[in-house]
């Protein structure tokens, strides 16, 4: 029995081993990271969703290259995810990495990418060193960087007259990065700063003392499930009408469905929106909601247009994979289709991009609460660290 | 100010009360039964899930309450026969690992039937809104039903275990095992009922919390922690403990979120209570049971006999 | 003099280990490499905690806060430019063991639950701290800036070198720990673990013996943090999440308590199974819940009670 026990054992270790990689083709091959189990598998969902939506209209080629895109689960952890990395490196040959939700465990996997002489192309976090002093050529963010979208709450708060805002925000490293961002543009009176514990579910007493302080707005960050308990609650205590709120990554159409009525009037800033008017957002949406039967989300957005990128760069060199200098010229021309419409890069290789403030609406057609843009914040807004970063453009 | 405080007791006695309910089937299932049951946090989810899915199926609220109360019921059973004994003799060890194994099992099934998204819960209109206090606190009615219900439950709880046959039952059950089992009665019996009945309370505790909380896969271990403390504070196989612990954990964590900050900002600068008045507020309940444990280690009102 | 199957497994066991790198070369997988790296340096860290844990009796729940304190120890001082591999593993394993010391002295006063619900907190505690620490990165943690310097010994950043490093330790670990608990010290601590009123009784009180080892498992575990930083090259608070001491928990528990071949087995075992499962679906967590529950009920004795020799002697 234990003989037979070690014997399966090292034979399952070995099968392992022995399932390598393919052989070489001229194929293309994209290794994608994102959190695809536990409770954040829901945006890594999204991910997944958007690159084969592009994947499909890409005809399964990017760049004219069959292509293989092979997912990995980073669990949410900077070591596993660059585990993962270092596997689809050096078992799966990739020739991209993209994708990476967290900031952290960008941290920990871009320069294991870059270190390898591979592009790494983030779809989503977008952490202020890699902005600044630790950018790199290889690396290419095509979603944002952190602090611009509460640059721009900051900056419609205090375009619009907003005097006085409280101000509360998860007490992590992303959450006290959202607050700086919007400090750098808003330049009213900060009635209270507060950080609640990581992770907490009841508001009630912090929603208490708000309250009885009683500014003019209140702006929060409070993403995913922590958002939906604070929307809740403060709905549930009755501020919804009365003090006006505003927030970043807190209601998108992931967390919508679960506060519908809740989130209504809700104010928000961003880059993209399922309504953002141009066509190659139309397809997008449309083929997404019929493939996957729910509203896309921004995470989704930049994934599809990380794949686009891809694709345009490889089609500029004309599918020579080998040449890493001419596929990053190439990306940094940002000649796709991007959802967004207007899209450029700067020196530190992350996006210049409008910022739209989005509303939380009621559509008359579908009864559903879903964003909506009102106007536009910024216009070619750039990051603020791009001057931090020295590499040659 | 006054307002405010009583708000926040208020606060801390609804944090308290949903506590409890964990606490009281968690400790009585270690007291009685000797097993460490991580798999607790998951029977709250499920009687969270099953609330909503009782909800959307009949379109009342009632209804739904009752569906995810006999639901969590049986699978607490159902999980108890098929899984848990086996257990009873083992390790504490085994038993964390196994119950660790549940969890793991639990949340991937719930995500594989409802999806990882949180799901949407709505209160009922006679629900919601807020009742006025006197000195101009408003509080939401939903919450005040949480504390009248958890104290309701806690009144219910204290009645069968101090006055009933199969009170006395658990207790003896607590106090000498063998004896209770060597006395003719059906221990393996017992042990289910009890364990339903703890899982039970999970339930209710989940489909309370679901309105206010997220209802999505995992939404147990965010909260486990805070119930073994208590557990810990109260005494473990003591009822009377879990509500004495959960009432103290409940309010000190409320309490210090709420009013730590400011009150460092009058002794220390306002940029360092900015910083370690939040970082201090989450250890807070930490804290408070490493002292509890040094004054008291067997907690503070351990159950009798153990 | 015929050795222990026990004996004879744990040596296969580490030489396949040894093999690892140059079958990573012949089959062009270097990737295997990282991955068996990655396990030893877990399987070190459950070696430490079996020391405690498989014979002592004590259920720490916290041990990944001495991962996280060799670390950051390796990390504060790389990023103030100290880069020498003495230093910073000196005061990964200094800071490792009074911090272990100043927890287990308030810790060992209780036990059972309670034992796992304070070293729990403790390393919750831990975890809040190092969150607020803004200026080593807070949670989103830190790059190591450069590996450890062991002034020409041996090169880090060489793979196999590396490899072979860890190797090395860890069985060097294995060593320690099997003479630490077949000496009178570790007698005093297995006794006290299997009945501690006997062993009061004769005279000793296990406060101090179950110090000194709770100690010396911290200065373990915090030479495996120091591995792991030097590994990933990047350090988070998440490393001391109480998550992450459960894992390395299970690890021990699923290999077997109390032998010296439990915790390579259980760290191998548990990693392994991870990236296999990951790697087919995203609903690994299903089966590796039900793995678990299942190891546990029929694997009485972990995975090391599947080898002949019952006799938990290391």
């Amino acid at each position: 029995m234990r003989i037979a026990f070690r014997a399966l054992f090292f034979a399952l270790a070995a099968a392992s081993l022995a399932a390598g990689p393919a052989v070489a083709q001229q194929k293309l091959k994209i290794g994608f990271i994102t959190t695809l189990s536990g409770p954040q598998g829901v945006i890594g969902e999204h991910m997944k969703n958007s690159v084969e939506l592009a994947l499909d209209h890409l005809n399964r080629k990017v760049g004219g290259l069959e292509t293989e895109v092979i997912y990995g689960d980073d669990q949410f952890k900077p070591d596993v995810g660059k585990q993962v990395a270092d596997e689809m490196l050096k078992r799966h040959q990739v020739d991209f990495v993209a994708g990476i939700i967290w900031s952290n465990v960008m941290m920990a996997v871009s320069p294991t990418v870059t270190g390898a002489g591979k592009i790494m192309v983030g779809t989503n976090a977008g952490p202020s060193p890699l902005a600044g002093a630790q950018c790199n050529p290889l690396h290419i963010n095509v979603s944002w960087q952190n602090d611009q979208t509460p640059e721009a709450m900051g900056k419609y708060m205090q375009d619009s007259g907003v005097n006085d805002v409280y101000i509360m925000a998860p007490n992590y490293q992303a959450g006290k990065d959202m607050l700086t961002g919007f400090k750098r543009y808003y330049k009213g009176r900060i009635v209270d700063e507060v950080y609640t514990k990581l992770g907490q579910a009841d508001y009630q007493a912090e929603i208490s003392q708000l309250r009885a302080r009683n500014p003019k707005a209140v702006f929060v960050f409070y993403p995913g499930g922590m958002g939906i308990q604070f929307l809740r609650q403060y709905d549930q205590a009755g501020l919804r009408g009365q003090i006006p709120l505003y927030s970043v990554y807190t209601v998108d159409e992931i967390t919508l469905p679960a506060v519908k009525a809740a989130a209504a009037g809700q104010w928000e800033t961003r880059y993209w929106s399922p309504d953002l008017n141009t066509p190659a957002n139309h397809r997008y949406v449309a083929d997404y909601r019929r493939k996957y039967d729910k509203w896309p989300v921004f995470y989704g957005a930049q994934s599809y247009d990380g794949i686009m990128l891809i694709d345009s760069a490889v089609r500029a060199t004309k599918g020579n994979l080998k040449d890493t200098k001419a596929l990053v010229l190439a990306m940094r021309k940002a000649d796709f289709q991007s959802l967004r419409g207007k899209f450029a890069f700067n020196t530190n290789n992350h996006p210049i991009q409008n910022f739209y403030l989005l509303r939380a609406v009621e559509d008359k057609a579908s009864g559903e609460v879903v964003m909506k843009i009102q106007k536009t914040v910024f216009e070619a807004h750039k990051d603020a660290y791009y001057s931090e970063c020295k590499m040659p453009w | 100010m006054t307002a405010l405080v009583l708000e926040q007791a208020l606060n801390g006695l609804q944090f308290g009360v949903m506590l409890f309910l964990l606490a009281a089937g968690l400790t009585l299932v270690f007291g009685i039964m000797n097993l460490v049951n991580l798999a607790h946090g998951s029977l709250y989810m499920v009687g969270a899930y099953l609330w909503v899915a009782g909800m959307q199926w009949t379109g009342s609220y009632l209804l739904g309450v009752l569906i995810a109360l006999a639901g969590t019921l049986v699978v607490g059973m159902v999980v108890e026969v098929v899984a848990l004994r086996t257990l009873y003799e083992r390790d504490h060890l085994d038993q964390v690992l196994a119950t660790f194994g549940l969890i793991l099992f639990f949340n991937e099934l719930i995500a594989i039937l409802w999806g990882r998204s949180a799901l949407y819960a709505a209160l009922p209109g006679w629900l919601r809104g807020h009742i006025d206090l006197f000195g101009g606190a408003v509080y939401p009615v939903y919450r005040a039903a949480v504390i009248a219900v958890g104290l309701a439950v806690a009144g219910a709880l204290w009645y069968v275990v101090a006055r009933t046959r199969l009170g006395m039952l658990i207790r003896a059950g607590a106090s000498n095992r063998t004896m209770v089992a060597a006395l003719g009665v059906n221990i393996r019996l017992l042990y289910t009922i009890v364990f339903g009945f703890g899982a039970a309370l999970a339930g209710l505790a989940g489909l309370m919390a679901g309105p206010i909380y997220a209802v999505q896969p995992g939404m147990g271990e965010l909260i486990l922690i805070q119930v073994f403390v208590v557990i810990v504070i109260g005494g473990i196989g003591s009822i009377r403990g879990a509500f004495l612990g959960a009432l103290i954990v409940g309010m000190v964590d409320t309490m210090g979120r709420a009013f730590l900050k400011p009150m460092l900002g009058t002794v220390v600068s306002p940029t360092v209570a900015d910083a370690a008045g939040p970082a201090i507020a989450s250890m807070l309940i930490y804290l408070l049971m490493a002292v509890v444990l040094a004054v008291r280690p067997e907690g503070l009102l351990p159950a009798r006999g153990s | 003099m015929r050795l222990p199957p026990r004996t004879i497994a744990l040596c296969a066991a580490l030489a396949c280990l040894a093999a690892v790198p140059p079958l990573a070369a012949l089959l062009d997988q270097p990737f295997y490499l990282d991955l068996f790296r990655r396990i030893m340096i877990f399987a070190i860290a459950a070696i430490s905690l079996n020391l405690i844990l498989g014979y002592g009796g004590m259920v720490s729940f916290g041990h990944a806060a001495y991962l996280g304190i060799g670390g950051y120890a390796v990390g504060i001082l790389a990023f103030h430019g100290v880069h020498s591999g003495w230093l910073q593993w000196g005061l990964a394993i200094g800071g490792s063991a009074l911090v272990a010391a100043a927890i287990g002295a308030v810790s060992i006063r209780t036990s059972g639950i309670y034992f796992i619900m304070i070293t729990l907190a403790f390393t919750q505690m831990l975890y809040y701290l190092g969150i607020s620490l803004e200026a080593y990165g807070g949670d989103d943690g830190m790059r190591l800036a450069a590996r450890s310097d062991f002034s020409g010994l041996i090169d880090l950043a060489d793979p196999w070198s590396f490899y072979y490093f860890v190797l090395a330790i860890m069985t060097a670990f294995i060593y320690i720990t099997h003479r630490i608990v077949n000496s009178r010290f570790g007698m005093v601590i297995r006794a006290a673990r299997s009945n501690e009123p006997r062993t009061r009784a004769i005279g000793f009180s296990p406060y101090p013996y179950r110090l000194a080892a709770f100690t010396i498992a911290g200065a373990m575990c915090g030479v495996a943090g120091a591995l792991l930083v030097n590994h990933t090259v990047y350090l988070t608070p998440e490393f001391m999440h109480w998550t992450r001491s459960g894992e390395i928990l299970f690890m021990v528990i699923l290999g077997g308590m109390a032998t010296s071949a439990g915790p390579v087995l259980g760290a191998v075992a548990l990693l392994i199974l991870e990236d296999l499962l990951t790697g087919w679906t995203q609903h690994w967590q299903l089966y590796l819940g039900l793995l678990l529950v299942l190891s546990v009920v029929f694997f009485r004795r972990g995975l090391a009670g599947l080898l002949p020799g019952s006799r938990d002697d290391g």
